[in-house]
């Protein structure tokens, strides 16, 4: 066994989606960064592209530590490592450094280091663990408290300085529920989502007469047995507390540019400041690619800058003008593929540890890709969220690319276990 | 059931991304359309600052229009380098620098080229622009001072560095902001808000009109006129007064708290921050670690104050009734107040609180502390009592005034002796040097004269100011809340008529000025300083406090002049002459004016520094007799489209 090629039994599709990605990616941010009146040659590290080309270089002695790691000390180290991670989002507050208004980054001269892109990972290990244990039983609501702290320790450290990326650990709930977390809780997640956006687009007494109406109505369908005028009161009483704190939130822990990020997107304010600028630019950018794209570096909306951070969180946009349409249809079914096939390939496995954590590497892409692209198509407010593979930055590429594979590599193992 | 949730989730969020980008890329055309004109130029538009004038409606501050050439590298085609450096007499290492490093901020974003171009290098350039693709010209306005002095009052105006642009938004490459002083406190007031103006380009560069009709423009909002407090008479006198000296005068207006002169010495002429050689001039002030010219010595001069403290002894004496006006001490040419410790005094002889002022007597005040001190058995309790009422005049503490900088000063308290002597007792005796405003006392000229001010008022202060008007809007509440001190109105007479006293009798008898009541106090500020590795008492720094007149005071002045010696030596003189200029505008005591200009105390900063230091870099005051104020034309013309906009 330990004479064995590192890359046995890794499972091929996956890996050669993710190349696919990456260097998909890589073109894209070439394109978006490309400044025209330089001479330009690809290993310029002062650009962007030069950058992210070093970075995607490093990710193969990265892969390859991944994969030569013992496959059972993931997790048997998992609470270590989570620990780990929630000491390097913890120690933001002292030193973190602060770069576009986001104190989300370690400094190391020129070098910066994010750690809440590595803190997913090690958060999806740590469910994986808890979940794994025979005893912990999802239907003791003792059990649900401590497992939803799980996810809700490392959310509090990180919103303070990235609200973006803590949405992002919501989508482990999911996990939980595929775990045996009773419904109740997504019901419960479900209807403050939609009571939320209610609250911002209509006044706060308006929401709660559609409250009342919907409970009423549930109430009067519902069989006589199950009628239960307290319990639907409570529920009343406290959708009308949610309701008032939604707009107190709004009003007073909100900043100015979230509020904008939503007013704009329900269409409640004319944008007079120009902060609607960016998903405008996106939208024409990615809109003026039509079916087949211009093709590569032939984006005049890329080329003419119009996108801001167009190689971070906006690379969709050069995809989308580049590439056109189909470009778009590729990309998407290339993520669409491989979450699907991290799914598959989790369902199979034979400990409960890699099932779990396979089901969260899934849900963990899927909310990128899904957050992401809906904010550049203007489905969804300005959330700083990477996308996937794709977009520009180190820390991005690396976490991401620890998270898949380290599940790769569970998966492997698996077979040598027989 | 619960397998097929996060799949059936990929699969409708899926669709729906799909149908979306369908909608944007293949049905709708507007989209399309738009991208052919997406090109967007962003034009600013730059409001004039808004003036400065004195409280009297004096204009010392305007503006001058100037010129920035801006450059934004990728649009850089075919320049001949070689001509437009020889246009511009930059040599052209400095382009390829100045280039790089604007690239380095933004290849499509603009930098600044060159900076603060006057009228004619401007027309020179403006002849060519056409050849030089890639650079255009900024107009913003610059500062016009119309006076030479109140350089630390206005403080400067300065390009926003990189730092200031990443943590505020407003600001962009080049824009300028004020530093210090009110150019600093007010930045936003003066200012204004610049202009946006988006304009639409079509894919060939030509422009085709504002971006959606001008739907995010918006339009610049000139900045609001401000009226400081100073008077500019007193003001340029004051710093006539220090040339040849270094050192700080702060006067105040007790009755509302306004700053009536603000004077550091050596100071500069505001002018030499302005244009293309205002960061030479700059890092000259900046290096000068010795005369310290931007170091504003009225707000930041920390020192024990010496003898003006034992005003606050007597105050609190009486205050906490360990005394009375009749209580006399004897003094033996000073006191022994312990065994081997001995605080020396220059007089001798019974005295009480009214003599113990004018005389300055050591030993009265040391007695009446001793016994502030001991009323309580509790040390600490009566150590805070004291330092409380001595709070109470705004001392030891930032006192919220409307200027950048300045220093908290220290009055001690029972903490600060836990620190110094942890762990064993402590007394009235091992800290009596507190009596006489020397021990672990500090205060600024401005904590000084807002003391003199709490005086005169017989109990209370308004917090100082500098901002008289601001067009449009009110002054900040703060400045008109009423300080009250700890100490009855009715203990306020026996001292100011002490006060009175020290310039009939007293140390300052011989600065009396006709026809005017005055009330004041000399006293000295030990220094030290390491001269070649030796710690060396220096010549001591000459303080005086003063108002006037004694009934319904208008003035109440600090004076602090570096190693000026005894008090009523450079300090007192000064303190009565700014005092019969700002009531009578005019001097009586010739004599008194014209040693005092001529003092010069370079010879001896001199031997103190080991090397000849003079401060000769700064741009040497008007004489006496120059009319007040050299007026320039008033308003500065600005470009037409501002002018429409106003």
């Amino acid at each position: 066994m330990k004479n064995q090629s590192v890359t046995n039994n890794l499972d091929w599709v996956s890996v050669i989606i993710y190349i696919t990605l990456v260097v998909m990616g890589w073109l894209n941010i070439y394109s978006s960064s490309l400044s025209l009146s330089d001479d330009n040659y690809i290993l310029d590290l002062s650009q962007f592209y030069g950058k992210q080309l070093l970075s995607i270089v490093l990710t193969i002695p990265l892969i390859f530590m991944v994969l030569s790691v013992d496959g059972k000390f993931y997790e048997k180290y998992s609470t270590i490592i989570f620990g780990v991670a929630l000491l390097s989002l913890a120690g933001l507050f002292v030193f973190g450094k602060t770069i576009k208004g986001q104190a989300n980054w370690y400094s190391f001269g020129s070098f910066g280091l994010q750690p809440s892109e590595f803190a997913k990972a090690a958060t999806a290990l740590a469910i994986a663990k808890y979940l794994s244990d025979v005893q912990v039983n999802l239907k003791d609501v003792n059990r649900q408290i401590q497992a939803l702290g799980i996810i809700f320790l490392p959310i509090l450290l990180i919103v303070p300085h990235d609200p973006g990326s803590a949405l992002i650990y919501t989508m482990f709930i999911i996990v939980l529920y595929r775990e045996g977390l009773p419904p109740w809780y997504l019901w419960t997640g479900f209807i403050a989502i939609v009571v939320f956006v209610l609250s911002l687009v209509l006044e706060p007494w308006a929401v709660i007469l559609i409250s009342f109406l919907v409970t009423s109505f549930i109430y009067y369908k519902s069989r006589i047995i199950d009628r239960n005028v307290v319990a639907s009161a409570i529920i009343l009483v406290l959708i009308s507390g949610f309701v008032f704190s939604v707009d107190y939130v709004f009003d007073n822990v909100f900043k100015q540019h979230h509020r904008d990020r939503f007013n704009i997107l329900l269409g409640k304010e004319v944008d007079m400041k120009g902060i609607g600028y960016n998903t405008n630019q996106s939208e024409i950018a990615i809109g003026s690619g039509g079916w087949f794209g211009k093709g590569f570096l032939e984006g005049t909306q890329t080329k003419g800058g119009f996108v801001p951070e167009q190689h971070t969180d906006y690379i969709f946009t050069t995809v989308g003008e580049e590439w056109g349409f189909l470009g778009c249809l590729i990309v998407i079914g290339l993520f669409v593929g491989l979450i699907f096939r991290v799914i598959y390939l989790s369902e199979r496995q034979k400990t409960k540890f890699s099932r779990v954590y396979g089901y969260c590497v899934a849900a963990i892409l899927f909310m990128h890709f899904f957050v992401n692209i809906a904010m550049v198509t203007g489905i969804f407010p300005t959330i700083g969220v990477p996308l996937p593979f794709f977009s520009y930055g180190g820390s991005g590429l690396w976490g991401f690319t620890i998270l898949l594979f380290i599940f790769l590599k569970m998966d492997a193992n698996k077979v040598n276990e027989w | 059931m619960r397998k097929v949730l996060l799949p059936t989730i990929i699969i409708i969020a899926t669709i729906l991304l799909i149908l979306r980008l369908f909608y944007l890329q293949v049905i709708n055309d507007s989209l399309k359309l738009k991208s052919d004109n997406n090109a967007i130029k962003i034009q600013y538009e730059y409001p004039e600052r808004g003036y400065i004038y004195d409280r009297n409606g004096v204009l010392l501050v305007a503006n001058q229009p100037s010129y920035d050439i801006m450059v934004i590298p990728r649009e850089l085609k075919n320049i001949d380098t070689l001509e437009f450096c020889k246009l511009l007499n930059v040599p052209k290492s400095e382009y390829i620098r100045i280039i790089k490093k604007a690239k380095v901020y933004s290849p499509r974003l603009p930098s600044v080229f060159l900076p603060q171009l006057n009228k004619l290098e401007f027309a020179a350039f403006q002849e060519k622009i056409r050849k030089f693709e890639g650079f255009y010209i900024q107009k913003r306005s610059l500062r016009d001072y119309q006076v030479n002095f109140g350089a630390n009052v206005f403080g400067f105006i300065t390009q926003a560095n990189e730092r200031t642009i990443e943590k505020n938004p407003y600001y962009n490459s080049g824009d300028l902001l004020g530093m210090q002083g009110v150019e600093q406190s007010y930045e936003e007031v003066l200012r204004g808000i610049k202009g946006v103006k988006y304009i639409q380009k079509d894919k060939y560069n030509r422009e085709i009109g504002s971006y959606k009709e001008g739907e995010f423009d918006t339009i610049a909002v000139q900045g609001e006129d401000i009226n400081l407090t100073i008077d500019a008479e007193l003001q340029k006198y004051g710093e006539q007064l220090m040339n040849n000296k270094r050192g700080g005068i702060v006067a105040i207006e007790p009755k509302t708290g306004e700053i009536l002169a603000l004077v550091t010495a050596p100071s500069y002429d505001p002018a030499i921050l302005v244009g293309r050689q205002r960061s030479r001039n700059y890092t000259m002030l900046y290096r000068d670690s010795i005369a310290k010219p931007l170091y504003d010595r009225g707000l930041l001069a920390e020192y024990p104050p010496g003898s003006p403290f034992k005003i606050m002894t007597g105050l609190v004496g009486l205050q906490e009734r360990v005394i009375d006006e009749q209580t006399t001490f004897m003094c033996h040419h000073g006191f022994s107040y312990a065994p081997g410790r001995f605080m020396k005094c220059h007089g001798s002889g019974p005295h009480q609180l009214h003599n113990g002022i004018y005389n300055s007597c050591n030993t009265y005040f040391a007695n009446v502390y001793l016994r502030i001190i001991g009323k309580y058995s509790n040390t600490p309790y009566a150590v805070d009592t004291w330092s409380n009422h001595v709070k109470s005049f705004g001392l030891g503490q930032f006192m919220g005034y409307d200027l950048p900088t300045g220093k908290k000063g220290k009055i001690p308290t029972s903490k600060t002796y836990k620190k110094i002597y942890p762990g064993w007792g402590y007394s009235g005796k091992t800290i009596i040097s507190n009596a006489i405003g020397q021990g672990e006392v500090l205060m600024t000229p401005i904590q000084l004269a807002n003391m003199m001010a709490t005086v005169a008022n017989q109990g209370y202060y308004y917090t100082p100011h500098i901002i008289k008007k601001i067009k449009g809007e009110k002054i900040d509440k703060k400045f008109t809340t009423k300080h009250v001190s700890t100490i009855d109105k009715k203990y306020f007479a026996p001292m100011i008529s002490g006060l009175f006293d020290v310039y009939n009798f007293g140390t300052a008898s011989a600065l009396r000025v006709e026809g005017i009541d005055i009330c004041g106090k000399t006293g000295t500020a030990e220094n030290f300083a390491k001269i070649n590795g030796k710690r060396t008492q220096l010549e001591d720094h000459s303080i005086f406090v003063a108002f006037a007149p004694k009934d319904n005071p208008k003035i109440a002045i600090a004076i602090l002049v570096e190693n000026g010696g005894f008090g009523a030596t450079i300090a007192g003189p000064i303190a009565s002459l700014m005092i019969e200029k700002y009531l009578r505008h005019k001097i009586t005591r010739i004599d008194l004016e014209k040693r005092t200009l001529e003092r010069s105390l370079q010879d001896r900063y001199a031997k103190y520094s080991g090397k000849k230091t003079v401060d000769s870099l700064l741009i040497s005051k008007p004489k006496i007799g120059d009319s007040l104020l050299v007026m320039k034309p008033k308003k500065v013309i600005l470009t037409d489209s501002m002018k429409k906009k106003n």
